[in-house]
């Protein structure tokens, strides 16, 4: 009987092989043959965590860390944990109310779930932080979570060191160092020149995940994590209390400073007014704070040292002096009769002086800063025989000046600076259709026209002057620590530029002779120091400014600059305070201070109440005043316009103010808004949009 | 029939034990796998029997105890009780109607205090297996006459028709196993045919579009008469039964399919057979929909469920991540990991090597059967040996295509290896029924 339908025993076994070849064919296919699932099991359980190294710390000449990390604390909170809390007391500590702290939860389930721990309220103040470290034990599910954040010890030097954002997709884009939306990245000054550096280098930990996404442990006991690497120290050669004088003697004023060494190029200050409290863009008040800043007419965030743009004014001189006297064009024994003014062209220009014989040399002639006298040189250098012609002769003498690290970059290790101008012979031959001559341009001769330079720039000319033709580029950072010398981005700035060691030693002498004689019977009598060589120069930069659609021409611009010692100069200074006058009554004192302070390590107690002089004189010019009333009225009437809600508008809405207004946009800027301002109620702010006044308070300034 | 040598080793076929005991212990290592946590104290784990691996562990033994006891026994001992044994196995399923409790949506399961439960399905299939064996080997059924064939079909059906009832739908079809008995007992090769080609056409009703089907179905119709056109000109009788067949084919592809998925099967089984077949299911109703939400239990759903069982076992690669590396398996992202979706463990761990060599196991332990079966002398014996084979090879491939995507989420163990007390015991005691009856080879059972 069992021999009975054995056949079909085979077909049984065909039936049991066969699905057991489809089920491997499927394996095969799971296994071998798809490469996503492996994809999709790490992302289903594997989390690269990324591990964030401190940043470097920036050390001033001294040691003294001017930028450096402290911990601050995020209040993070798990939903799913959190049970029976004092909500009242929770939200008491933290100063908001019990609405805003269960959307706060909702908020946090919704982003991260109810497992993983988001961030409740990040960089807690010192005072909210020491309530929650007492207390939250008794708020199960909230946990306190450290964060580096950056301090600057001092709250100096804010526009040199520059603050640190997240990144935004152009840098991303830009720099391929693998950065994730949300990472922190230098944003300006050296935070984003030396970033490389600074950020160390980032470390991933991988961590498994379970279903619910919590972390669970190391992922192959780390073998394959790599460790964080702290970000390099910086050592620079700021002295921080030159620069906090500087930052002092600048306050209330619009202006910068730039101190440097001239032997090295290493800048020991650099100033720039109005400035901000750099610590006010790192803790949690930063989105307000930047918000303010960005809104201010005066543009504290604007770095003036480098991206000011001045007319030199009579600081120029003794460059003008040095390009004449190597050109041959004038001998230290040159003079000029100068009788109050230069009448060669058909502008007279005025000189400060009329007696006779005040520029009988060209020593003379420095020290009580002749206009006539170089007006005349320059022209002689346009007009040197050996060109025969003016257009050849300005090239030269733009190559000069260039040479002399006016009108271009220089390449100092702080991001944006600006070029300036040294005006070549398209520049005229634009707005003089091709007639013109040395008679066209002659106040370029005594630092004004089209000359446009920073303050970086005259600061790094008597660099040149003093170390009589050469110069390193202007930089902060003396060195790198751990940081291979060979291989370094410092290498650019070891570099000696030997740009004008041509012009022999003795010509060098004569000019600064004479810019001697300006500290000791000159102009900047004011900046003497007993004991001390100074070399000095002041400027009045005339200057005209567009202002509310017509050229208006301004109170001077005081600059000076100075270097000293004279014999084996220790530091070079150029100081513009905007719209102050005289240079020697602003700029010369501010700049002497800088130089006693720094060479003799203190000052006379004579000079204190000069500083308590400069430092108490507001020198902010009027028309900020009136810009920033426009600019805040203009944004409240556009707001107005676009909202209906008139309670920002409101108090700019005087007549009187409401004339001005008026009289400002028909003129100028934006027709729809002025014929909008014309139609706005004078004084009925619109209820239905209450909500919009808290908001209004925080951006209105 | 006289045995003069008592021991109870002899005659025992201890292939078929060694492949148990080492299926038994892939099981107890995969669950110790899928379950242990690290940190957690092995020993102690085995010990305080709270762990999983360590109540497997302990079923094992109780396997083991039964075993022996079976093996004591007279062989004739279960041709004698067999149908006494189907009634009881009726009885246990009946009983789970007043005494169930409800978990994980089944209704078949009778709980015993907190820590013991007993699932009458799967102990059924071995009393059923023995008693259809019984009515197949009496002298007085003739297998050929369709009376026979449809009391036997009754014998394998009653107990599915009572899982059904129960909402336990995978245990009911493992019941259809006992037709690969049947078939070697002489059941006409046709149904086997028709039932698949049925099966055929539900796949196809589903995926296909309605009119396309039709269309394809009167194409081969079609082209079946062209070729069978000169026997067709001889009988009409065959153009009758072609178009007979095509009518139906349209019938149930047009109506009854439609008919059962909507008024006959759980909205939450159809959702799980769209999903084994790669189709998104739109319910028909809100009643549905709602339905399959509950079903769902608000966390985990079966879709969820079969991509991470893929996902677990695609990730293993040719040699796996090893034992206790497995970051899908470890970490709970597969739903019932240790119980139905098992599989996934091994896949993940050791890879397509090792899931083949575990495959090759079960198929070497199938064959094994089969050619035990055919040695025997009564046919009481090889009834049940197929029965045996046919029973955990549809466990096998069900589980197994399940958790690789091939079949819709049924929720059946993988014999041996699966935890579960009673799947285990049930498994070995029908092994070790086999081992007695194969022992005794040399007897006529009846």
């Amino acid at each position: 009987m069992s021999v009975f339908n054995q056949s079909r025993s085979n077909i049984i076994r065909l039936i049991f092989i066969g699905l057991f070849v489809i089920i491997i064919a499927q394996l095969v296919n799971l296994q071998i043959l798809s490469s996503k699932y492996k994809k999709l099991a790490e992302e289903n359980a594997l989390y690269a965590k990324r591990v964030y190294p401190t940043r470097g710390i920036i050390y001033d000449r001294n040691g003294k860390a001017i930028l450096n990390n402290t911990v601050m604390y995020d209040l993070t909170v798990t939903p799913s944990q959190v049970k029976n809390i004092d909500t009242g007391y929770f939200c008491q500590l933290l100063g908001i109310d019990t609405s805003d702290f269960r959307d706060r939860i909702i908020d946090a389930r919704i982003r991260n779930g109810a497992f993983r721990p988001t961030t409740f309220e990040d960089l807690l103040p010192p005072d909210i932080f020491a309530k929650f470290e007492e207390n939250i034990w008794q708020f199960p599910g909230f946990n306190l979570q450290d964060r580096p954040v950056r301090v600057y010890p001092f709250d100096a030097a804010a526009h040199v060191m520059g603050y640190v954002g997240e990144v935004d997709s152009n840098i991303m884009k830009r720099y391929n160092y693998g950065y994730q939306i949300g990472d922190y990245v230098g944003r300006s000054g050296l935070e984003q020149f030396y970033e490389r550096e600074l950020m160390g280098q980032r470390g991933i930990e991988f961590w498994l995940k379970d279903n619910k996404n919590r972390l669970v442990g190391h992922y192959e006991n780390k073998s394959f994590d790599t460790p964080a690497v702290a970000g390099k120290n910086l050592r620079t050669y700021m002295d921080v209390r030159i620069q906090q004088l500087a930052e002092r003697l600048l306050v209330n004023k619009v202006g910068s400073v730039v101190a440097i060494e001239p032997r090295t190029g290493g800048i020991i200050a650099m100033a720039s007014s109005p400035d901000f409290n750099p610590n006010d863009l790192t803790g949690s008040e930063k989105q307000t704070n930047y918000g303010k800043l960005v809104l201010d007419v005066s543009a504290p965030l604007l770095n003036r040292a480098i991206n000011g743009l001045y007319q030199p004014g009579s600081t120029y001189k003794p460059i003008g002096a040095l390009i004449g006297l190597d050109e041959g064009v004038i001998t230290p024994a040159s003079g000029y009769d100068c009788h109050g003014a230069y009448l060669a062209c058909s502008h007279p220009v005025k000189c400060e002086h009329k007696d006779p014989g005040h520029a009988a040399n060209l020593r003379l002639a420095i020290a009580h800063s002749c206009n006539s006298f170089f007006c005349n040189t320059f022209r002689l250098t346009l007009d040197n025989p050996e060109f025969r012609s003016p257009r050849r002769g300005l090239t030269k003498w733009k190559e000069y000046a260039n040479a002399f690290g006016l009108g271009h970059r220089i390449g100092i290790d702080i991001p944006s600076e600006a070029g300036g101008n040294i005006p070549d012979t398209t520049a005229y031959d634009k707005e003089y259709n091709h007639s013109w001559n040395s008679c066209t341009m002659v106040t370029m001769g005594i630092g004004q026209d089209k000359m446009l330079v920073t303050p970086l720039q005259i600061a790094n000319a008597m660099c040149i002057v003093a170390n009589k033709g050469y110069f390193y580029v202007p930089h902060f950072v003396k060195s790198i620590d751990d940081k291979d010398p060979a291989d370094s981005v410092l290498n650019r700035f070891n570099e000696k530029h030997e740009v004008l060691t041509h012009i022999p030693d003795n010509v060098y002498e004569v000019v600064t002779n004479g810019m001697q004689d300006v500290v000791e019977f000159g102009t900047a009598s004011a900046a003497k120091i007993p004991g001390i060589d100074i070399c000095a120069k002041t400027g009045t930069a005339e200057n005209y400014r567009m202002i509310r659609g017509r050229r208006t021409k301004m109170k001077s611009h005081s600059v000076f600059v100075c270097f000293a010692p004279r014999e084996d100069p220790k530091i070079a200074i150029a100081v513009v305070i905007e719209n102050a006058g005289y240079g020697a009554t602003w700029a010369a004192p501010i700049g002497s201070l800088l130089l006693e302070k720094y060479l003799t390590d203190s000052i006379r107690s004579s000079r204190l109440p000069l500083i308590e002089k400069l430092t108490g004189t507001n020198l902010m010019p009027r028309y900020l005043i009136i810009q920033q009333f426009i600019e805040d009225s203009a944004r409240a009437a556009h707001w107005a316009k676009q909202t209906g809600d008139s309670t920002r508008w409101k108090k700019f809405m005087t007549p009187s103010i409401r004339s001005v207004l008026l009289d400002t946009f028909n003129h100028v800027f934006m027709p729809a808004l002025s014929s909008n301002i014309q139609n706005m109620p004078m004084d009925k702010p619109k209820n239905n949009l209450k909500i919009k006044e808290n908001d209004s308070d925080s951006n209105s300034n | 029939m006289i045995n003069r040598n008592p021991a109870i080793s002899k005659g025992i076929d201890w292939s078929l034990i060694w492949l148990w005991f080492i299926l038994c212990s892939i099981g107890v290592m995969s669950i110790f796998a899928a379950t242990y946590h690290e940190g957690d104290s092995v020993l102690r784990g085995f010990i305080s029997l709270k762990t999983d691996y360590s109540r497997q562990t302990l079923y094992f033994v109780i396997g083991c105890i039964a075993a022996i006891f079976i093996l004591l026994t007279d062989s004739k001992f279960f041709t004698a009780t067999a149908n006494l044994g189907y009634a009881l196995g009726i009885f246990l399923l009946l009983l789970v109607f007043p005494f169930h409790s409800r978990v994980k949506g089944t209704e078949s399961i009778i709980r015993f205090g907190n820590a013991f439960q007993l699932q009458p399905a799967d102990l059924c299939t071995v009393f059923v297996n023995l008693a259809l064996a019984k009515y197949l080997s009496r002298i007085e059924t003739d297998f050929y006459k369709l009376r026979s064939q449809l009391i036997a079909a009754a014998i394998a059906l009653f107990p599915a028709v009572l899982s059904i009832m129960q909402h336990e739908t995978g245990m009911a079809l493992v019941y259809f196993s006992f037709f690969i008995v049947m078939f070697r007992e002489g059941l006409p090769a046709a149904i086997l045919i028709i039932g698949f080609s049925f099966s055929v056409l539900v796949v196809a009703t589903l995926l296909v579009e309605k009119n396309t089907l039709a269309l394809v179905l009167s194409g081969i119709a079609g082209i079946a008469i062209f070729i069978l056109r000169r026997q067709v000109k001889r009988n009409r009788g065959m153009l009758i039964l072609i178009v007979g067949i095509w009518f139906v084919c349209v019938g149930v592809q047009r109506f009854v399919v439609p008919f059962v998925f909507d008024h006959v099967f759980q909205p939450y089984q159809v959702k799980r057979i769209y999903d084994a077949i790669g189709k998104d299911y739109v319910p028909k109703n809100e009643l549905a929909e709602r339905e399959i939400e509950q079903k769902k239990g608000g966390s985990t759903d079966d879709n969820y469920n079969v991509k991470q069982s893929k996902i677990a076992i695609g990730s293993g690669r040719i040699m796996g991540k090893g034992l206790l590396k497995g970051t899908q398996t470890r970490y709970d992202f597969v739903p019932e990991q240790r119980t139905d979706f098992i599989f996934c463990t091994i896949g993940e761990g050791f890879g397509f090597v090792g899931s083949t060599i575990f495959l090759c196991i079960y198929l070497v332990l199938l064959l094994r059967i089969v050619v035990v079966a055919e040695r025997q002398r009564s046919v009481f014996s090889r009834c049940y040996a197929y029965g045996v084979a046919s029973v955990i090879f549809f466990h096998i491939v069900i589980n197994v295509c399940m958790t690789i995507g091939l079949a819709p989420v049924i929720g059946i163990p993988l014999p041996f290896v699966s935890y579960g007390g009673t799947s285990l015991l049930t498994f070995t005691m029908m092994l070790f029924i086999l081992i007695r009856l194969d022992a005794d080879r040399q007897m006529v059972l009846r």
